[in-house]
């Protein structure tokens, strides 16, 4: 059968693609940025998943304020790569596993949870930074890659507790596929940041450090933060958090924190990244 | 709706329903300069191109205007205003530079040393507000 063997928290800045695709990722502004990552893309080659889950937000390139779903699964065989402005990011076309994907649909739909099904989308940054963060630039990506967009940028976001508990859905999903399958969970966006209006710049490290110390340590009780609590404490745009939610919720209950990078800034954001592995892996 | 826990932040608009509802034409009007046709069109006649988007007068003029903060009180969004500032070749730090009214190299810096910090920032009575 499929498994989920381990989750990957992290941040999906829009300013580490560019300085990945502008190959500078050396210079001394990115120099610390990168180097929490270097172990990341050791452990990748290490973990070699089958298939990726990704949870990441669109940011009003697939979804502008005309339809805006709270959760979409990517059903459709692969995603090309948006132009958010700039053209699109030079990076491989992303492949999924559809059959997993159609399978992972029903199954959650018939475990309540009324998730958009996307036979077509673009994706962003939000998918494709976690992606290059962790593999930097292969031809193509290594893995097969599943993703499920949240929505983020319009008030209400999913509550952490919904996302936690959309997690565990996935892992029954997957858990009921026949192919054996090594399948990583990724949980993206974050850390604290806010990028509009007069508070721009908000960072906040003791809160930024004690929600990932939370992951392992009381996950649940995490689950249960209020928006309000992400919203003043971690900056506006911080709510994207509560995406690590589902990908915490999809793992054991007891898990091991693997490797952890927190480092500001990447341009207005506090970059937060942690892998942790299902305790029975080892 | 009476009970917003989350307007008492200072600095901040939480994007929520009722202002994704108001500030809808604006911020499609922005997003659309996210791809290339759209931004060809807007560029060949811009009075023609903000036509096709029936916002407020005050929407209109904060967009010719370039505005950025009154883009938001009027309900716009920072991720559909930043395709503007695109449009106009601002980065989302100087679009910071710009809202903070901090200008580009003292906001950079203030983020090259750890960021705002949340004490003095979490409660609009800290700003002196209501």
């Amino acid at each position: 059968m499929a498994r989920i063997t381990a989750g990957v928290g992290c941040s999906h800045v829009p300013a580490i693609g560019v300085a990945i695709d502008k190959g500078i990722t050396g210079d001394d502004y990115w120099k610390p940025v990168f180097a929490g990552f270097e172990k990341s893309r050791e452990w990748m080659k290490e973990a070699n998943p089958d298939v990726i889950f990704l949870v990441y937000n669109d940011h009003c390139t697939a979804f502008d304020s005309s339809i805006i779903p709270t959760f979409a699964l990517g059903a459709a065989a692969e995603f090309q790569p948006a132009d958010e402005g700039w053209g699109p990011r030079p990076v491989p076309v992303v492949k999924n596993h559809q059959v997993l994907a159609s399978h992972i649909a029903q199954s959650l739909i018939l475990d309540e949870f009324d998730i958009t099904v996307m036979n077509e989308m673009e994706v962003d940054h939000g998918l494709t930074v976690p992606l290059s963060v962790m593999y930097g630039q292969p031809e193509e990506w290594p893995a097969l890659v599943i993703p499920l967009a949240v929505n983020v940028v319009m008030y209400p976001a999913p509550t952490g507790n919904r996302c936690y508990n959309l997690g565990k859905a996935i892992r029954r999903a997957v858990e009921s596929f026949d192919e054996d399958l090594n399948v990583v969970i990724f949980g993206t966006g974050g850390m604290s940041h806010q990028l509009q209006y007069k508070r721009a710049g908000l960072i906040n490290p003791e809160w930024d450090n004690a929600f990932l110390d939370r992951l392992t340590s009381d996950p649940v009780g995490l689950s249960q933060m209020p928006h309000i609590e992400y919203l003043r404490e971690a900056g506006s745009e911080g709510v994207e958090m509560v995406m690590w939610h589902v990908m915490r919720g999809a793992l054991d209950d007891e898990v091991t924190e693997v490797h952890r990078h927190y480092h500001v800034p990447a341009s207005n954001t506090a970059v937060g990244h942690i892998i942790l592995e299902n305790k029975n892996e080892d | 709706m009476t009970d917003k826990d989350y307007e008492d932040i200072p600095g901040t608009f939480v994007f929520d329903a009722d202002r994704a509802r108001i500030g809808y034409h604006l911020n499609q009007f922005c997003i659309s300069l996210g791809k290339a046709e759209g931004r060809e069109a807007f560029t060949a006649d811009p009075e023609a191109y903000l036509d096709r988007y029936p916002m407020s007068p005050e929407q209109r003029q904060a967009v010719i205007d370039r505005d950025w903060n009154r883009m938001l009180e009027l309900c716009g969004n920072i991720y559909y205003t930043s395709k503007l500032a695109a449009y106009d070749g601002i980065n989302f730090q100087d679009l910071a530079g710009l809202m903070t009214g901090m200008g580009r190299e003292a906001y950079r810096k203030m983020m090259v040393d750890g960021g705002r910090p949340i004490d003095g920032n979490r409660y609009k009575s800290e700003w002196g507000e209501d």
